[in-house]
C-alpha cells in the first residue's frame, strides 16, 4: 500500500476540530457529574431500609444495563417528542441517555462499595447512638469510596468514550466533526486518526493520575 | 429513686427464623453492678448482650432502662423499636465489641470524638478535651493522632473503650471484649476493664475468662440454651456450682488452669 498521509487536510478544519472538542467536553462534563451523582442516589436507594425505594432503584438499574445507549439516545431524541409536546436538543437526548446508563452501572459500584464495608463498621456506629444516615455518611461512604475508586475511573473513561455516541444524532462533538471533514476531503484515515489520538491524549494522563491517587489513598489505609 | 435498676429485663426473647436463641431472659441490673455472663458457644450470651443496646431487636420480652420501658408495645406483635429511640438509649448504653471495630479512616482521637460531635452535637475543642481525657484514662493519650492500623490489638480495644466511655453511659457492655486478642495482650485491656469495676461502673461483661469473672465480678450469671441456669455471686457460681450444666462448664474450663 503506498497511501500518502496528508494531515494538512485535517489541520485546515482545525476549527472544525476544536468545536467538536468543545462539544465533547461539554457532554462529558455534563453526563460524569450527572450519572454518578443518580447513580449514587440510586445505589443508596437500591440499599435502604425502605422497600418503597429498594425495588424502583433495581428496576432502574436492570432497565438501564440492559438496553443499549444507542437506542436510549434514538428514543429520547426521535420517539420523545412524539409524546411529549416539545422538541429535544441533541446535547440534551444523548446526555440523557449516557446519564441513565451510567447512573445505573455506577449505582452496582456504589452498592457493591457499601456493601464491601464490614457490618462491624455499622454495629460501631450504632453502638454510640449515630442514625443510619449519619454512619452510611461519615464511616461506610468514606471508607467505600476509596475501595471503588478503580471502578468509578472506569467509568468515567467509559462515560468520555461513550460520549461519540451524540455523533448519530448530530451533535457536534470530536467524532462528528472528524466525519464532516472527512466527507468533504475524502481523507477519512487522517480525520479518523486524529480523533482517536485526541480522545488517547485526553485520557492517558487523566488515567495516570488516578493511579497516583490510587496509590496515595492506598498509604493512607 | 435510687434502687430502681439500670435495666430491669423481663421475659426477653430472641429468635432467627425458627431458631429460639433467647427464651425469656429476666435480670435486673443494680447501679455499680459488675456481671460475667458465661456459657458455652451458641448458649444466645453473646446474642443476650446485644438485644440490650438493640443491635439485636428482641423478638418478644421487654427492657426497662432507667425507669423507661423501651419501644412501643403492639398488640400480638413484638414491640415496635423506633430508631430515634435506640439512638437515645444506645448512647447511655455502651458497647465494646471482640472485633474492636474501630473506624479506620480516622485517628485515634477520631473515634473517640465521633459519638461527641455527631450524637450530641458537642463542638470540637470540647470533644477533643473530653475524648483526651477517656484516652488518657485508658493510657493512650499520646496515641490520640495515629491512625487505628499503627495500634496493636490491645490498644485497639482500649480506644474501642474510651470510644464507648466518652459518651458518658451508664452502663456498658462488653461482647467478648479480648477474644481475639494475641494471649499477651489480654491483660491490658482486663486491667482497664478491671478498673472501670473497681471505680464502680455499672458492666456487662461477657467472657470466657473464668478467673476474671471470679476476681471482678460481683454476679455471675451461667446460660445455655438461651435461659438463665444458674445465678449468683461469683464464689458460689464459680466454686460450689448447683447446676449440673455448670459443673460440667467449669470442669471443663479448669481442665488446663493450675
Amino acid at each position: 500500500m503506498d497511501y500518502t498521509w496528508d494531515f494538512g487536510s485535517v489541520f485546515m478544519y482545525r476549527e472544525a476540530l476544536y468545536t467538536g472538542l468543545v462539544g465533547t467536553l461539554r457532554i462529558f462534563v455534563i453526563c460524569l457529574i450527572s450519572g454518578l451523582s443518580l447513580g449514587l442516589a440510586v445505589g443508596l436507594a437500591r440499599y435502604s431500609v425502605r422497600r418503597a425505594l429498594r425495588w424502583p432503584a433495581a428496576a432502574f438499574i436492570e432497565f438501564f444495563r440492559n438496553t443499549p445507549v444507542l437506542v436510549q439516545i434514538f428514543w429520547f431524541y426521535f420517539a420523545f417528542p412524539i409524546l411529549a409536546p416539545f422538541d429535544i436538543a441533541p446535547l440534551t437526548a444523548a446526555a440523557l441517555g449516557i446519564t441513565l446508563n451510567s447512573a445505573a452501572f455506577s449505582a452496582e459500584i456504589f452498592r457493591g462499595g457499601i456493601q464491601s464495608i464490614d457490618p462491624g463498621q455499622w454495629e460501631a456506629g450504632r453502638a454510640i447512638g449515630m442514625r443510619h444516615r449519619d454512619i452510611m455518611r461519615r464511616i461506610v461512604l468514606p471508607q467505600a469510596i476509596r475501595r471503588m475508586l478503580p471502578a468509578l475511573t472506569n467509568r468515567g473513561i467509559e462515560i468520555f468514550k461513550m460520549t461519540t455516541l451524540a455523533s448519530a444524532i448530530a451533535y457536534a462533538e470530536l467524532l462528528h466533526q472528524a466525519r464532516l471533514i472527512a466527507s468533504i476531503n475524502y481523507n477519512p484515515i487522517e480525520a479518523y486518526t486524529v480523533v482517536a489520538l485526541a480522545f488517547f491524549a485526553i485520557l492517558y494522563p487523566i488515567v495516570r493520575a488516578t493511579y497516583a491517587l490510587e496509590r496515595r489513598m492506598a498509604r493512607g489505609d | 429513686m435510687s434502687d430502681e435498676p439500670i435495666l430491669r429485663i423481663r421475659g426477653l426473647a430472641k429468635s432467627f427464623g425458627d431458631n429460639r436463641v433467647l427464651r425469656g431472659m429476666d435480670l435486673d441490673v443494680k447501679q455499680g453492678d459488675c456481671i460475667a455472663i458465661l456459657g458455652a458457644s451458641g448458649s444466645g450470651k453473646s446474642t443476650f448482650l446485644r438485644c440490650l443496646n438493640f443491635m439485636e431487636i428482641p423478638t418478644g420480652g421487654e427492657v426497662t432502662h432507667a425507669g423507661k420501658t423501651i419501644g412501643t408495645a403492639r398488640p400480638g406483635k413484638p414491640r415496635l423499636y423506633p430508631e430515634s429511640e435506640l439512638t437515645r438509649v444506645r448512647q447511655k448504653v455502651g458497647m465494646v465489641f471482640q472485633q474492636f471495630n474501630l473506624f479506620p479512616h480516622m485517628t485515634v482521637l477520631g473515634n473517640v470524638t465521633e459519638g461527641l460531635r455527631i450524637v450530641q452535637r458537642m463542638d470540637r475543642a470540647a470533644a477533643d478535651t473530653r475524648a483526651r481525657a477517656e484516652l488518657d484514662r485508658v493510657g493512650l493519650a499520646e496515641k490520640a493522632d495515629e491512625y487505628p492500623s499503627r495500634l496493636s490489638g490491645g490498644q485497639k480495644q482500649r480506644v474501642a473503650i474510651a470510644r464507648a466511655l466518652a459518651l458518658a453511659p451508664d452502663l456498658m457492655l462488653f461482647d467478648e471484649p479480648t477474644s481475639a486478642l494475641d494471649p499477651e495482650l489480654v491483660g491490658e485491656v482486663l486491667t482497664v476493664i478491671r478498673g472501670l469495676a473497681e471505680e464502680g461502673r455499672t458492666m456487662l461483661l461477657v467472657t470466657h475468662e473464668v478467673g476474671f469473672a471470679y476476681h471482678v465480678a460481683n454476679r455471675v450469671i451461667f446460660m445455655a440454651d438461651g435461659l438463665i441456669q444458674e445465678e449468683g455471686p461469683p464464689e458460689l457460681v464459680l466454686k460450689s456450682p448447683q447446676n449440673p450444666r455448670t459443673q460440667a462448664f467449669l470442669a471443663r474450663h479448669k481442665q488446663f488452669e493450675f
